[in-house]
């Protein structure tokens, strides 16, 4: 059997289940999308966007689904103390594909701000959702984000009105807890109105030794003169895998910082697609890498210069030890009217071993004249010179070496905005280059 | 405290150094000159156990050990220290981490403990005051954007801080001006005692009117081809290296 | 305001030159009959009076190729190409007889061209394989070459005389399978050049082909092979032209390149086929296979190309670097103006140790033309000290175009070291300012301007390919920023 001929089974049989436990504004695309998973398959490697990551492979065993959304044994506020020093968040966890609505920590969030289960509001408030839900993530342009979208029952959803700043990060941790091998489908819906800033850190963690198989679809809309930081850290385990797709829509003036880091899983695959449709927008987008034994991490991004005078920053630094496999596919895209575009692209690797493999492939397509635009990429291996300079200071040549593979991932880190974050993630890539950090122990942000 | 004997080595297939005898006994300062390409940043390069250099003959003896059979860390712990020509930039790498991860990586191989957060961080002070540096440079990545002159000033401050047996310093006067000179010399000479030994490699008889060599060498060609006390680097300031280029050319009939 | 004018006469003033090489020759030429099928395939073989080896060589192609459909991907717009509405062999010199002198008028379009066909007329002591349509026309300097061994000949004459080397390397670098249009080429191509350098010779002058397209409704499909022997050296130019036609044409060619034993090869490309009208009617589809095979330890090739005609050009000549302490080379500039569409770029395959390449690419488009570089760069986990370092520029003329850079790059070594570097950007406001103000004029400062961003690559071409290549961009883009 074909690898989608399971998924187009499970809907086919499942479809009136999923729908009887779920909001009615989100079936309503369901079926949109399960006609779309039907006509495009798994992408296979022939497709351009899919090039370095066999998409039939990773969904070809069999997991099991919460359709039913029987309830979460667990309580993650108690399973979980996560304290990041000097960093309050506002805590939610998504366990599986489930927003935990038990004892949310409300009182942080100003007026108005909505943090909730996407499901919830999706009942209470439909017209809202309706405006939003797969708008940017179109079903018709990937199967992946069809699949999601097929199957999708719950997740996040974050409002923020206009000009409305939320000082404290809201965090989410993305827990998967099961028995057995288990698939989720997470969504998250995140809308900030005109003038309006948040500060997001997820954190997907395993508890459990099962396979996973994740996929997520985060669909960011970022008004006018808004700002949206998203922090990604994946730590879970070998045997994971997760398909995470983030569009990101941006409104002039607005500002986006989105960092992705890559510390420990078993499959990653991220594409990210963010579109200026306002003028003067900026973003900063980033990846950190670190991979070793058979991990395989592909980031894929878009960024699409619609209109003119936006500017966009990529920098994505991949650390390939052991038998790990590396991609990284950018491609900047400027449009005809999207004069006076600034974007600068860089992408550097440093492949540690024979049997590791790096694929990279930044690219330019440009219909506008008066642009200027720039990508470099470079694979490589420490500086010599600076090994030499380090060890004739008495510094041993392992500890050199680490020193310096901090430093390459290091200036990712100091991207990100938040301060306290940096500090921990800091030390946590040296626990990483040290090797204390061989699997996922539950949240490592906090101990 | 060090010893060379017929020490040969070549870079890329080439040979550069042809049989250097070298002897500096504990307090002595020594200064090495020579025209430009005679092995003078080479013989400091294989000294230190530069993996661009590979060594085809001789050996060479520091503080009673095989100098050459060590890995350039363990050379570096026994107590030799190369003041670089051109200082790496490591940007990334702060200088306070650098700092105590050579520190604490001598103190293990001399069986100390490491040094505390408090104790390191008063060492860098009192250490940069020497050299008069800047504490935002020890804050900023190593040798990142520095100038030419605080380069070399964080070359002796790490000197300092590392108090080696045998330092080397290879053309730290290139690219400085007097009072940046004097800087330089002063740190060296307030860290100097009858224990502990210097090579001075420079082109210039300047730096020596700053510190004092016992004894001053002539490298050319791969060869040390004269050796005489401290006027022999005001005779070159005034006569320039031909009359020794020709004595050593008819020597070695090249 | 008036700068702007001045711009945009000067533009109207360009757009409406016209390509200087679109003449037809009225010669008495012999084509088949359109289509394409086995017969077709024998037919050609037989004209040519070749062995049956090589018959059965272009049937195993055509029986491949027949089980391939036509490629869609690129960044350009190849339409479905009616495979049976093109004649696949046209002989300008079929009502000749054997042992021919040439037809004057074919002469004289070579004159038109400025081929010094005649040796008397070769003052630039180069050798020049002349190739009408599908049939090398004259070889010059044949005899003067063969007193240092060298061979250089129309590949036809090869496959009868050098059958050897002919069975040996032909379809070694690019073997049919290779692509459609490598299949369809081995299965009807037509003439082309041969070239053999014997050991440790260097070639006495610089060897040279011109290739024409002049019958309607014809393709061309030409065939390369040179084989430089340990220790050669040979420098070979390529330039094309074709007519003006309002139809297409379509160019399916290969080269196929060996490289032995500290031998060296600087392939050099002028390349002007018909870029079509300004309203993109026309043109020539340029669809080609180049590839070198640094087979020798301490091998050298060097690709420069200069890109300039065409309506859609499909081009990547690629290097296989598998000798220890090879090194390759690619140095292109791509000039697309009106309708006219070119992704161009290179492969370079890492396998032996210590290999280097270098890749310069410069992409200049103007009109409504679309300019892309698209290139590989892998390193095999064999392929140890791999360097490569690749500067990709695109420069845009006007707002109407397109620049693209896709390069794409695998590494399975850890010890490679691969560097890219891309920009695009328009001409500065600065630098013609700059030249304003010095009392250039904005077209010429453009030209100025534009020659200076290409002389990298320029400079790499033999001199009187530089001149050329100098006066075609001129031609083709100076004032054409908008």
């Amino acid at each position: 059997m074909s690898s989608e001929q399971q998924y187009i089974d499970l809907y086919t049989e499942a479809a009136d289940l999923i729908k009887r436990h779920s909001a009615g504004v989100l079936n309503a695309v369901r079926d949109k999308a399960f006609a779309d998973f039907k006509a495009q398959g798994f992408p296979s490697r022939k497709v351009e966007r899919y090039k370095y990551t066999d998409m039939a492979r990773l969904f070809a065993p069999d997991y099991g689904l919460n359709l039913n959304r029987l309830e979460i044994p667990v309580n993650p506020y108690q399973a979980f103390k996560c304290d990041v020093p000097n960093l309050s968040t506002s805590l939610y966890f998504i366990v599986n594909d489930s927003f935990y609505t038990k004892s949310l920590p409300q009182a942080y969030l100003p007026e108005g701000v909505i943090v909730d289960s996407l499901s919830h509001v999706a009942a209470e408030k439909p017209d809202f959702i309706e405006k939003y839900y797969a708008k940017i993530a179109q079903t018709g342009e990937d199967s992946i984000t069809a699949l999601n979208t097929m199957l999708a029952q719950d997740g996040l959803l974050v409002y923020v009105p206009r000009n409305v700043k939320i000082d404290r990060t809201v965090q989410v941790i993305n827990i998967l807890r099961s028995d057995v091998d288990l698939m989720v489908n997470r969504r998250v819906l995140i809308v900030l109105e005109e003038g309006a800033e948040a500060k997001f850190l997820f954190c997907d963690h395993a508890s459990d030794d099962r396979r996973f198989l994740a996929t997520q679809v985060i669909e960011a809309y970022v008004g006018n003169n808004a700002g949206l930081e998203l922090n990604c850290l994946e730590e879970t385990h070998y045997r994971n895998t997760r398909v995470s797709n983030v569009y990101i829509e941006q409104q002039s003036g607005s500002h986006v910082n989105h960092n992705v880091i890559t510390l420990h899983n078993g499959v990653t695959r991220n594409r990210l697609d963010l579109v200026f449709r306002g003028e003067g927008a900026e973003c900063q987008c980033n990846g950190c890498v670190i991979a070793d034994k058979h991990q395989h991490v592909d980031n894929n991004t878009l960024i699409d210069h619609q209109v003119p005078h936006c500017t966009s920053n990529e920098l994505y630094k991949y650390v390939l030890d052991d038998e790990a496999v590396g991609a990284f596919a950018g491609l900047v895209l400027v449009r005809k009217d999207a004069q006076k575009t600034a974007s600068q692209e860089t992408n550097q690797n440093l492949v540690v071993t024979r049997k590791a493999r790096m694929y990279t492939q930044p690219m330019l397509e440009i219909y506008a004249d008066d642009v200027k635009c720039a990508h470099g990429s470079t694979v490589g291996q420490l500086n010599d010179a600076a090994m030499f300079y380090m060890r004739q200071r008495g510094i041993s040549e392992r500890e050199a070496k680490l020193l310096l593979e901090f430093a390459f991932v290091n200036e990712v880190i100091d991207k990100m905005e938040l301060e306290p974050l940096r500090d921990r993630l800091h030390y946590l890539v040296e626990k990483r280059f040290r090797g204390e950090l061989n699997k996922c122990e539950g949240c490592k942000l906090c101990k | 405290m060090l010893e060379v004997r017929n020490l040969h080595a070549t870079i890329a297939g080439k040979e550069i150094l042809k049989g250097i005898n070298l002897t500096v006994r504990d307090g002595e300062i020594h200064a090495i000159m020579g025209p430009n390409g005679s092995g003078k940043s080479t013989l400091s390069a294989v000294l230190t156990g530069n993996p661009l250099y590979e060594v085809t003959d001789g050996v060479v003896i520091f503080e009673g050990q095989d100098l050459l059979q060590m890995k350039p860390e363990d050379r570096a712990r026994a107590g030799l220290f190369l003041s670089f020509q051109y200082p790496v930039e490591i940007p990334g790498v702060s200088m306070t981490n650098f700092m105590r991860a050579a520190i604490n990586a001598k103190r293990e191989y001399e069986g100390k403990e490491p040094l505390n957060a408090a104790d390191f961080m008063k060492l860098m002070r009192e250490k940069r005051k020497l050299v008069d540096l800047d504490s935002k440079l020890s804050r900023r990545s190593v040798n990142e954007g520095f100038s030419g002159g605080e380069k070399k000033r964080n070359e002796i401050f790490q000197m300092a801080m590392l108090e080696p047996k045998l330092s080397i310093l290879d053309e730290t006067d290139s690219g400085l001006d007097v009072d940046a000179m004097r800087v330089v010399a002063d740190g060296v000479n307030k860290m100097h005692n009858d224990t502990t030994s210097a090579i001075v490699i420079t082109h210039y008889e300047r730096l020596l009117d700053m510190i004092k060599p016992n004894v001053v060498h002539v490298l050319y060609n791969g060869r040390i081809v004269k050796t005489a006390g401290p006027q022999l680097a005001r005779e070159i300031e005034q006569r320039g290296y031909d009359w020794i280029k020709e004595a050593a050319d008819a020597a070695f009939g090249e | 305001m008036e700068e702007k004018n001045e711009k945009n006469a000067y533009v109207k003033q360009v757009a409406e030159q016209k390509y200087e090489f679109g003449f037809t020759t009225d010669v008495h030429t012999e084509i088949i009959e359109k289509g394409l099928n086995e017969d077709v395939v024998r037919l050609i073989s037989q004209k040519k009076g070749e062995p049956g080896w090589m018959l059965d060589f272009r049937l195993q192609a055509f029986n491949h190729w027949k089980t391939l459909k036509q490629p869609s991907w690129g960044h350009v717009h190849l339409p479905e190409i009616d495979y049976q509405a093109i004649s696949y062999y046209a002989d300008p010199l079929a009502k000749k007889p054997v042992n021919k002198e040439i037809d004057p008028e074919l002469e004289k379009t070579f004159d038109k061209l400025g081929i010094p066909l005649e040796e008397r007329l070769a003052l630039s002591g180069t050798a020049v394989d002349a190739i009408m349509d599908s049939v090398s026309v004259k070889t010059t300097f044949k005899e003067k070459l063969r007193e240092k061994g060298v061979i250089f000949c129309s590949i036809g004459e090869a496959i009868k005389e050098q059958p050897d080397l002919v069975r040996q390397y032909l379809g070694s670098v690019v073997p049919y399978r290779d692509n459609f249009f490598a299949a369809l080429n081995s299965a009807v191509f037509s003439d082309g050049s041969f070239v053999y350098i014997p050991k440790g010779v260097r070639c006495p002058m610089e060897l040279s082909s011109y290739f024409r397209i002049n019958a309607r409704n014809t393709g061309q499909f030409e065939r390369t092979l040179i084989i430089a022997d340990d220790d050669a050296y040979v420098s070979y130019l390529e330039g094309c032209t074709a007519p003006m036609r309002d139809e297409n044409q379509l160019h399916a060619a290969i080269v196929e390149i060996i490289v032995n034993d500290r031998a060296e090869v600087k392939y050099s490309t002028v390349q002007n086929w018909y870029p079509g009208d300004e309203n993109g009617k026309g043109g020539v589809f340029n669809l080609v296979t180049k590839r070198g095979d640094l087979r020798g330890v301490g091998s050298k090739l060097s690709w420069t190309q200069v890109e300039t005609g065409s309506a859609i050009t499909w081009k990547y000549p690629s290097c296989i670097l598998r000798g220890d302490n090879s090194v390759a080379e690619f140095y292109s500039v791509a000039v697309t103006n009106h309708y006219q569409e070119a992704d161009t770029g290179t492969k370079m395959i890492h396998m032996g140790r210590n290999t280097k390449s270098t890749i310069i690419s410069k992409g200049i488009s103007a009109g409504h033309s679309q300019n892309s570089y698209r290139g590989l760069v892998r390193a095999t986990a064999n392929a140890d000290n791999a360097r490569n370092y690749s500067s990709c520029d695109s420069l845009l003329l006007s707002s109407e175009c397109g620049a693209h850079t896709f390069p794409y790059m695998d590494i399975h070594n850890e010890s490679a070291v691969i560097e890219h570097e891309a920009t695009t950007s328009k001409i500065s406001e600065d630098q013609l300012f700059y030249c304003n103000q010095r009392g250039i004029p904005t077209e010429q400062a453009v030209g100025l301007i534009v020659n200076g961003y290409a002389k990298e690559v320029l400079n790499k071409l033999p001199m009187e390919f530089a001149v050329e290549a100098q006066k075609l961009l001129n031609v083709s883009l100076e004032g054409t920023v908008g």
